[in-house]
C-alpha cells in the first residue's frame, strides 16, 4: 500500500499541512518497503483546479491511500474515481499522522470536508 | 473562528460603510476587502503599516521575436484573438499555453505575469487583508482566495473568533471566489428596483453554492413599499432581515471624513447599524 | 457611434445615466442601448424592453470518447487551468474551470476529444420605446461572463448610437465590455470610494486607450477632489448631476432619471454630442 501525506516540509517530522490541493509537500511511504520518499507538490502554485491538479499527480505515482486535514469536492471526486482512498483529520506531525492512521484513528471520507476556492463544479464522468 | 461575507450583487448599496462599522464593532476580529477590483474598506479604516507581496496570476504568453518563423500557427489556435502580428496582447492572453505547446520553433515561453498585489495592514480596528488587482487583469477569483488564505493564517495565528469580509459586487467569479466555505453572507440590499432584482440573483447565486444568507435594507425609507416587498421576497425564500438602516446624510459625511460611521456619529444610524450587527452576530451563533 | 458607461466604483448611477442618455436621444438617433453588466442587468427595469427573442450563449467545453481514448494523459497535461484529470481507465471533466482554449482537443493524439455545447447564459432583445434593447443574463453559478459580454457586443448594430452599460470594477468583464468604444463614460460621486475607483477606471481607459470623460452623479457641490482629478489628468468633466431626494426616490421605483426631471433632456443631448466630438472616428 502506497500511502501520500500533504505536509508542510520535505521530512517526516514537518507537520500535516491541512490543505489538500494547495499543501506544499507529499511525503509518501510505501508500507511493504517501509520507505518514506518526500515530493513537493506543484498543485502549491497553480492557477485554480489546484485540487484536480494535486490529485491527478498523486494518481500518476499509483498512490491508493491519502491522509490529509481537509479535502475539497473537485480533489475528492477524482480520488475517488480513481479508488484512492481518502482518511481526513490528519493532524501533528507527518509520523504521528501515519501512526495515527496504523492505529485506526483516522476516519474514513467519502465527501469532501471542504468548499472550493476557485470556481464551483463537481466532477463529471 | 468564523466567515461572514458582506456581498450584494448590485454596487453602491453601503456594503463597505456596513462592513467598516462592523470593523469598530467587533472584538477579536480580522478585516478582509475581497473587491479586488476596487478595494474602498482602506479608505475607512486608515492602514498604518503596509506588508505587500506581489500576486502572480496566469503566466501569459511571449513571443521569441529571434525563434519565431512567422508561420502563424499560434494567432490560428488561440481561441482568445490574443496574437496579432506575431505578438501577445496580454491583456487578451488567458494563459492557457496552447500556442506554447504548438510553437514548431519553441519560439513562445510562458512567462511569470505581476497581475496584482496583496496587502497586510494594521488598521486600529485590528488587522485588514487587502488587494488591488493589476488593471485588465483575470485571475481575480485566484486573488481574492490567496487573500481569503492569508486572512484565514492571520486569524489563526491571532487567534481570533471573527473573518469579516467586505466582498464584490456581481455574481461572477470573485463573487463565488468570496462566498466559498463562508459561515455567512450578509446581503446589503437598497429598496429600488434594481437593488430587489440583484438581491435575488444573489440570494439564488447564496442558494446555489449551499451557503446561509441573511439581509439587511440599506436606505430602507427611500421607498417603503420596496421595502415590503424585499421583506416579502425574503419570508418566502426563508431568509432572515437583520437589519433596516434609514437613509441618513451622516453616513456621507463619515465617508468623506473617511470614518466607519458608527465611529463618526452618535445619531439614529450609529442604533440602527449597532442593531445589525447584534442580530447579524445571532445568525452567526457568536 | 459606441459609447461605454463605465465606472469602477459600483452603484454612481452607470445605468441611471445610460437609460436616459438612450431615451433623450432617441428622436435624433437610432439608439441601441446593449446591457453588458450580465451578472447584473438593471437597464430592462427603467427602459422596460418588450423582449421578443431570446438565445442561448453556449462554449465549447471538452467531450472524450472514452471507446478512442488511450488514458494517456496528455490532455490533463495541457490543460491550464486543470479541468481534466486522466484516470486510469476513465477521464473526468470539470466543466466549469474549462476556458474553451481548445488545447485538449487540439493535442489529444488519438482525437478522442470533441467539443460540446455549455450554456452561460443567454442574450435577451427587443425594443424599447424605440430603441433596440439589448441584453446578456449570466447564468447564476457561472464564474466566467467575458464570453457572454463578447456575444453581446455582437449584436452591435452598424450605424447606430450604442449605448453600452458596463459592469463596476476594473477587471475582465469591464475590460471586455470596453474595449471598442469610441468613447467612455466615467460616472463617479463626489466621496473617497468614488475618486479612489474613479482613478482605477481612467486607468482602464488609458491601457485600452479609449477616449473618456467624467460625469459626477449626485453632485452636492463639494466636487474639488474630482474635479482637481479631471484637470490633473487632462480628463474632460462632461456633465454634473446634482443631488436630490426626489430622484432617488423615483429611481427607487424604477423612474428613469428623464421621467423625473425631463427638463435634463436638452442637457443629455448635449452630454452624447460632446462624446461624439470627442470619440473615435
Amino acid at each position: 500500500m502506497k500511502i501520500a501525506i500533504s505536509a508542510e516540509g520535505n521530512s517526516i517530522e514537518a507537520r500535516v499541512d491541512p490543505r489538500f490541493g494547495r499543501c506544499e509537500y507529499f511525503a509518501i511511504i510505501s508500507e511493504d518497503k517501509d520507505q518514506w520518499e518526500h515530493i513537493s507538490n506543484s498543485g502549491a502554485f497553480a492557477g485554480g483546479g489546484a485540487g484536480i491538479h494535486t490529485a491527478q499527480e498523486l494518481v500518476n505515482r499509483k498512490v491508493e491511500c491519502v491522509l490529509t486535514g481537509r479535502i475539497g469536492p473537485n480533489a475528492m471526486g477524482v480520488l475517488q474515481a480513481a479508488g484512492i482512498k481518502v482518511y481526513t483529520g490528519a493532524s501533528g506531525t507527518v509520523r504521528e499522522a501515519f501512526e495515527q492512521y496504523k492505529n485506526g484513528l483516522l476516519k474514513q471520507s467519502l465527501t469532501a470536508n471542504a468548499s472550493l476556492h476557485e470556481g464551483m463544479s463537481r466532477g463529471r464522468k | 473562528m468564523k466567515e461572514l461575507v458582506v456581498i450584494s450583487g448590485k454596487g453602491g448599496t453601503g456594503k463597505t460603510c456596513i462592513t467598516g462599522s462592523f470593523a469598530v464593532l467587533a472584538q477579536n476580529k480580522i478585516l478582509v476587502d475581497c473587491d479586488v477590483d476596487a478595494a474602498n474598506l482602506h479608505l475607512l479604516l486608515g492602514p498604518t503599516q503596509n506588508d505587500q507581496q506581489p500576486f502572480y496570476g496566469m503566466p501569459k504568453a511571449v513571443i521569441d521575436k529571434e525563434k519565431c518563423s512567422e508561420c502563424g500557427i499560434c494567432a490560428n489556435l488561440c481561441r482568445f484573438d490574443a496574437i496579432k502580428e506575431f505578438e501577445v496582447n496580454s491583456l487578451a492572453c488567458e494563459g492557457c499555453a496552447v500556442c506554447y505547446h504548438a510553437c514548431p520553433n519553441e519560439a513562445i515561453q510562458m512567462a511569470e505575469h505581476l497581475s496584482g498585489y496583496l496587502y497586510i495592514s494594521d488598521t486600529r480596528f485590528g488587522w485588514l487583508v487587502h488587494a488591488r488587482l493589476g488593471i485588465g487583469e483575470g485571475n481575480s477569483g485566484k486573488l481574492v482566495a490567496a487573500v481569503r488564505q492569508q486572512a484565514r493564517k492571520i486569524a489563526e495565528d491571532n487567534r481570533c473568533d471573527l473573518i469579516i469580509t467586505d466582498g464584490p459586487p456581481g455574481i461572477g467569479c470573485p463573487v463565488i471566489s468570496s462566498l466559498s466555505g463562508a459561515d455567512l453572507a450578509l446581503i446589503v440590499t437598497e429598496p429600488t428596483l434594481s437593488g430587489l432584482h440583484d438581491m435575488e440573483r444573489v440570494l439564488t447565486l447564496v442558494d446555489h453554492f449551499e451557503g446561509k444568507a441573511a439581509v439587511c435594507i440599506n436606505k430602507f425609507d427611500l421607498s417603503i413599499s420596496n421595502t415590503e416587498e424585499i421583506q416579502q421576497k425574503c419570508k418566502e425564500k426563508g431568509v432572515p432581515v437583520v437589519g433596516k438602516i434609514p437613509y441618513d446624510k451622516e453616513v456621507i459625511k463619515a465617508v468623506r471624513a473617511g470614518r466607519p460611521v458608527v465611529d463618526y456619529t452618535s445619531g439614529k444610524v450609529k442604533d440602527k447599524i449597532i442593531a445589525l450587527w447584534d442580530e447579524t452576530k445571532k445568525q452567526l451563533s457568536l | 457611434m459606441h459609447i461605454a458607461i463605465a465606472s469602477g466604483k459600483g452603484g454612481t448611477g452607470k445605468t441611471t445615466i445610460a437609460t436616459s442618455l438612450a431615451l433623450a436621444i432617441k428622436e435624433q438617433y437610432q439608439v441601441q442601448y446593449i446591457d453588458c453588466d450580465v451578472e447584473e442587468p438593471n437597464g430592462h427595469i427603467f427602459l422596460k424592453p418588450e423582449f421578443t427573442y431570446k438565445e442561448s450563449v453556449t462554449v465549447q467545453v471538452p467531450r472524450v470518447d472514452l471507446s478512442r481514448c488511450n488514458f494517456c494523459g496528455r490532455c490533463a497535461e495541457i490543460c491550464a487551468f486543470h479541468a481534466l484529470a486522466v484516470l486510469p481507465g476513465n477521464v473526468l471533466s470539470f466543466v466549469e474551470l474549462c476556458h474553451s482554449c481548445g488545447g485538449c482537443m487540439y493535442f489529444c493524439p488519438e482525437k478522442a476529444i470533441s467539443s460540446a455545447e455549455q450554456e452561460i447564459g443567454w442574450i435577451e432583445g427587443g425594443l424599447a420605446e424605440g430603441i433596440d434593447f439589448i441584453q446578456g443574463r449570466l447564468k447564476i453559478g457561472v464564474a466566467i461572463s467575458p464570453p457572454l459580454i463578447q456575444a453581446v457586443k455582437n449584436k452591435r448594430l452598424p450605424g447606430a448610437a450604442v449605448i453600452a452599460d458596463v459592469s463596476p470594477g476594473t477587471s475582465c468583464p469591464v475590460i471586455k465590455a470596453v474595449e471598442g468604444a469610441d468613447f467612455c463614460i466615467l460616472v463617479t460621486e463626489s466621496t473617497p470610494f468614488g475618486l479612489h475607483d474613479l482613478e482605477l477606471a481612467f486607468g482602464m481607459i488609458q491601457e485600452l486607450k479609449v477616449p473618456g470623460g467624467v460625469v459626477i452623479n449626485r453632485s452636492d457641490g463639494k466636487d474639488e477632489d474630482i474635479e482637481r482629478f479631471c484637470k490633473d489628468k487632462g480628463i474632460p468633466l462632461l456633465m454634473k448631476f446634482p443631488f436630490s431626494r426626489e430622484i432617488a426616490v423615483n429611481y427607487a421605483k424604477g423612474l428613469p432619471l428623464l421621467a423625473i426631471k425631463p427638463q435634463w433632456k436638452k442637457d443629455l443631448i448635449d452630454l452624447w454630442r460632446k462624446c461624439e466630438r470627442m470619440g473615435r472616428n
